[in-house]
């Protein structure tokens, strides 16, 4: 019964998406201002179905309702209620409809928030979402029902794929999707904006709370899943360059690019186009993220199960989508003019060279992703574009953009007076290039290549975003939360940018093999193998290794990598035993039995690989912190009166 | 032309190349090989059925015949192996089975079992003239002409409507 | 296609989840290291989505022989590069080779950042010559 209810409200979300769409976008054309009445109505009763069609998903797994084919391919009468619940989003027809049902949590969010906008602009944002909702609900209702018996049902399910039986996988699609469904409401933003021909810059003030938010969720999500990558899959590696890796990213260094762009709308009234198209782009990009992953056109590790029937569908979505957007942006674009001038040091500057290399760093992504089917395209034959690629290719705009950041802190608005403020730039590099060629040259005693100059890059964008904040706090002005939010997501890039590259350059690895009692010596540590054990969980069974770690005869920890078979998908799975120590992860993972007791091992001792997700972390907060500034609610609530011309800035 | 027109533009053209990898998705994975037209790699391997006779596959010279890589590790060469059994009561061509990485009691009680398509097999017990003839995944199957040319390559199983297409036809007018 | 086959019941997330500890040891620390790199840039052909030295499947292990046996042989790494590419095709590469059909990709970061520095001096240059003209310029700012 209950899969019967959840599929009906499936269906009554779909014609009440179509009727917020309707109201919201046929009213303010037509002229009809009664109808703008009914579009909160019909996103409240969206949003309600679509919720109770979750709900009743998430009650088939919860119940082992194994005569739902969903449930059945992703669920076990052993398996634990927390990853019941997660496997909710394990596969593909559940994940497209938690993809919904953040859309629904963001566009009730708007439709509060942005209650006292003009209606009719408030009515359009509205109507924009509800077509992207209607979109994903015809899709899900044509070829992804969730909800689709098996009769007769299954004696027991097939389980949640044992790679995803953990917590912060489980955790990780929400937050990934909340961070791409976000940038939807960017790019309603700007699409109602340019049907409403109202292109001042008071929009972008609007749009940017909106936009942090959205950012600093896909940052954590992104970073959640590297975490997992690291620790779960067993290789000791938290990034690839996976196609669907690079499908999350893209929408990020655009988004980037817009949080930033968003600022120079906002202040200045300039770049009002340019920022119209990144909102475009980045919601087209999380659009094309789903395509790949799901449409089976490239080669990766993540992808669901390909369907060139569901390709189709989101391809013609975003044709329709983001062919209508740009073809509404190459109607409006033009009327755009601003005649605000800038000097070349000044913050608008630097903000323009930061968008242009998050842009070019964003393509070269894209051109690497997409190169086997662009190659293949053009006939000009089958290839493969790994690390080997990207790796080398990312740094050349990025090197540029944390230096030109580091510096473009403590630029002004308008006047380019950066040589008065010089000397803390120019103080700060000095700092940060000793200290780096002091920690790579004493500490780590060589391999230098480009490590003492990135590490160098990311201390300065450290030291140099802090100077200010300090300068402030010392004199005991205010810090509003926009100005600390930056700082906090600044100091976390640099500190990102020093920590890949520690573990990128002096990350020492090992993979032998190991008899009980040897002992191996890795990065300074002496890693002893004391044989393996069984090991015995609730759905899988196995052996785990017994690792002693000592350092200088004195020892400092055991590990215990594990090596486990779940029963139901008979599937092998690597779990790598890792000790954090505050400079450095110790990292073994169990390979084979090799015979006569030996076993093959990898040993890795990874230096501030932590660093890495505590300083995505940090700039999700940073962004979090500077969504919440007062200025933006005080923009909210004078934004009802008649705009102007809009030039200056409101707070 | 309007410059604003730009990203649309550039979006029509990645739909296209979108709609193309749609279209191409089936057979996403399935590598061309690059041997196809090169000469076949020459090997001498002792023969499954009677490891004192080597199979040399120069002798193959001189005729139209198939190599078909299988395994008995391989499920889906289970599965064709009808098709293979069909192919040699036809009698157009015949069938050289290269046995990959495989247990050799195993291999002569599957083709006891199964029944023998092979005019001869070669045990390639350390995978080397696999790897020389690009296999990645059995059953793989290549069509060599007489001069020893690599003709055409089938990936996955064959069906008795693909052997009478791709092989067949191609072998009795090339 | 077995590998095919497989992947298509795994249904959802394809990744493997066993991974291959290669603990071949070459003689010379430098050969090592280029054994390393080496199989690190070379898709294993079954899984299609790991590199031959973290893949568990026969054929990688096999690949990485070849591989060893040709560094120690002498091979350059292009070389050993050729050997494959002329047996499985570019797929294998990880490293797209550097060919008229692969310029563009290679070719496209730099004519981007090339493309980006033209811009940025021209939008700098053109709105540094409207701050006379800007009524708003010398209004002061929050």
């Amino acid at each position: 019964m209950l899969p019967e209810l959840g599929h009906f409200a499936l269906i009554l979300a779909l014609l009440l998406a179509a009727l917020q769409a309707f109201f919201g976008l046929a009213g303010p054309a037509l002229g009809r201002d009664r109808w703008l009445a009914a579009v909160v109505p019909a996103t409240a009763g969206q949003a309600v179905m679509v919720a109770a069609a979750f709900g009743c998903l998430i009650a088939s797994f919860v119940r082992f309702d194994f005569s739902v084919v969903y449930v059945a391919q992703n669920s076990n009468s052993a398996l634990p209620l927390v990853y019941r619940i997660a496997a909710v989003w394990g596969a593909h027809e559940g994940s497209l409809l938690l993809w919904i049902v953040l859309l629904a949590c963001w566009t009730i969010a708007v439709a509060f928030g942005i209650s006292r906008l003009p209606p009719r602009f408030a009515a359009r944002v509205l109507g924009v979402l509800g077509l992207v909702s209607f979109g994903f609900l015809l899709f899900t209702l044509a070829t992804s029902n969730p909800f689709l018996r098996l009769d007769p049902a299954a004696a027991d399910g097939r389980d949640l794929n044992p790679l995803l039986q953990d917590p912060a996988l489980a955790m990780h699609p929400p937050l990934l999707y909340t961070g791409y469904v976000g940038f939807a409401v960017a790019f309603a933003f700007a699409v109602a904006a340019m049907l409403e021909g109202r292109l001042d810059q008071t929009w972008a003030r609007w749009t940017r709370p909106w936009t942090l938010a959205a950012w600093a969720f896909l940052t954590v999500g992104i970073a959640l899943g590297s975490w997992w990558a690291y620790y779960e899959l067993g290789w000791g590696g938290y990034w690839f360059w996976d196609p669907v890796e690079n499908a999350s990213f893209m929408p990020w260094l655009v988004g980037t690019a817009l949080v930033h762009s968003l600022a120079v709308t906002d202040k200045r009234g300039l770049f009002k186009s340019w920022t119209l198209l990144l909102a475009i782009i980045a919601f087209s990009l999380s659009l094309l993220g789903t395509f790949l992953v799901r449409s089976g056109v490239l080669v990766s590790v993540h992808s669901f199960a390909a369907d060139p029937a569901r390709g189709v569908f989101i391809l013609a979505f975003l044709v329709i989508m983001i062919g209508g957007a740009l073809s509404l942006y190459a109607w409006r674009a033009p009327l755009l003019r601003s005649a605000a001038g800038f000097e070349f040091a000044s913050r608008e500057s630097f903000l323009l060279f930061n968008n242009i290399l998050l842009v070019i760093a964003a393509a070269t992504v894209f051109g690497g992703t997409l190169a086997p089917l662009i190659s293949d395209t053009l006939g000009l034959g089958t290839l493969s574009v790994g690390p080997q690629y990207f790796n080398p290719t990312f740094l050349l705009p990025m090197l540029p953009l944390i230096a030109l950041a580091a510096i473009g802190v403590h630029s002004n608005w308008k006047r380019g007076r950066i040589r008065e403020r010089s000397r803390p730039v120019i103080v700060t590099g000095l700092i940060s290039l000793a200290v780096s060629l002091a920690v790579v040259f004493g500490y780590y005693a060589g391999r230098p290549g480009l490590a003492p100059v990135s590490i160098a890059l990311g201390i300065w964008l450290v030291l140099s975003s802090l100077v200010d904040p300090i300068d402030r706090l010392r004199r005991r002005l205010s810090l509003p939360r926009a100005v600390l939010g930056m700082t906090l997501a600044h100091v976390a890039v640099g500190v990102f940018v020093v920590s890949v590259t520690a573990v990128e350059s002096y990350t020492v690895e090992r993979d032998v093999a190991l008899a009980r009692g040897e002992t191996v010596q890795v990065g300074g540590f002496d890693f002893r193998f004391d044989g393996v054990d069984a090991l015995h969980g609730p759905n899988y069974d196995g052996v785990h290794g017994v690792v002693q770690v000592a350092r200088n005869g004195r020892s400092i920890a055991t590990l215990q990598p594990e090596k486990r078979r779940y029963f139901v998908q008979q599937s092998v799975m690597t779990e790598a035993a890792i000790r954090s120590q505050a400079g450095r992860d110790l990292f073994v993972a169990l390979g084979e039995d090799l015979g006569a007791g030996r076993w093959s091992l990898r040993i890795q001792v990874r230096p501030l690989i932590n660093y890495i997700w505590l300083a995505a972390l940090l700039m999700a907060l940073g962004g979090l912190l500077a969504a919440s500034d007062r200025r933006y609610r005080t923009a909210r609530a004078t934004a009802a009166e008649p705009i102007g011309a809009g030039q200056g800035s409101i707070a | 032309m309007n410059r604003y027109l730009w990203p649309l533009v550039a979006f029509a053209l990645l739909a296209i190349v979108l709609g193309v990898g749609i279209k191409n998705s089936k057979t996403k994975g399935v590598v061309a090989s690059p041997l196809i037209g090169k000469a076949a790699p020459d090997f001498v391997l002792p023969d499954l059925r009677d490891p004192d006779r080597p199979f040399d596959s120069r002798s193959m010279r001189g005729r139209w015949y198939v190599l078909n890589v299988w395994g008995t590790w391989c499920v889906e060469c289970r599965a064709e192996h009808a098709a293979l059994m069909a192919a040699k009561a036809s009698g157009k061509l015949p069938i050289v089975g290269l046995n990959w990485k495989d247990d050799s009691a195993g291999a002569l009680g599957w083709l006891a079992q199964l029944g023998d398509p092979y005019v001869a097999v070669p045990v390639d017990a350390d995978g080397r003239v696999a790897i020389d003839y690009g296999v990645y995944g059995a059953p793989e199957s290549f069509l060599i002409d007489p001069r020893g040319i690599i003709v055409h390559k089938q990936i996955g199983a064959l069906t008795d409507a693909i052997w009478e297409s791709d092989f067949v036809a191609r072998a009795v007018t090339p | 296609m077995k590998a095919r086959v497989l992947l298509a019941i795994a249904g959802l997330l394809l990744a493997p989840a066993a991974l291959a500890i290669d603990t071949t040891q070459l003689p010379d620390p430098a050969l090592q290291a280029r054994y390393e790199a080496l199989t690190h840039e070379l898709r294993c052909m079954q899984c299609q989505n790991q590199s031959i030295a973290d893949s568990p499947v026969g054929l990688a292990s096999d690949l990485r022989r070849e591989v060893a046996e040709q560094l120690l042989a002498g091979s350059s790494d292009q070389q050993v590069r050729d050997y494959m590419s002329a047996r499985y095709g570019d797929f294998i590469l990880f490293r797209p080779r550097m060919s008229a059909r692969t310029a563009w990709l290679w070719a496209l970061p730099g004519v981007l950042l090339l493309g980006g520095v033209v811009v940025a001096w021209r939008i700098v240059r053109r709105r540094s010559a409207m701050v006379a003209d800007d009524p708003d310029f010398d209004t002061p700012d929050s």
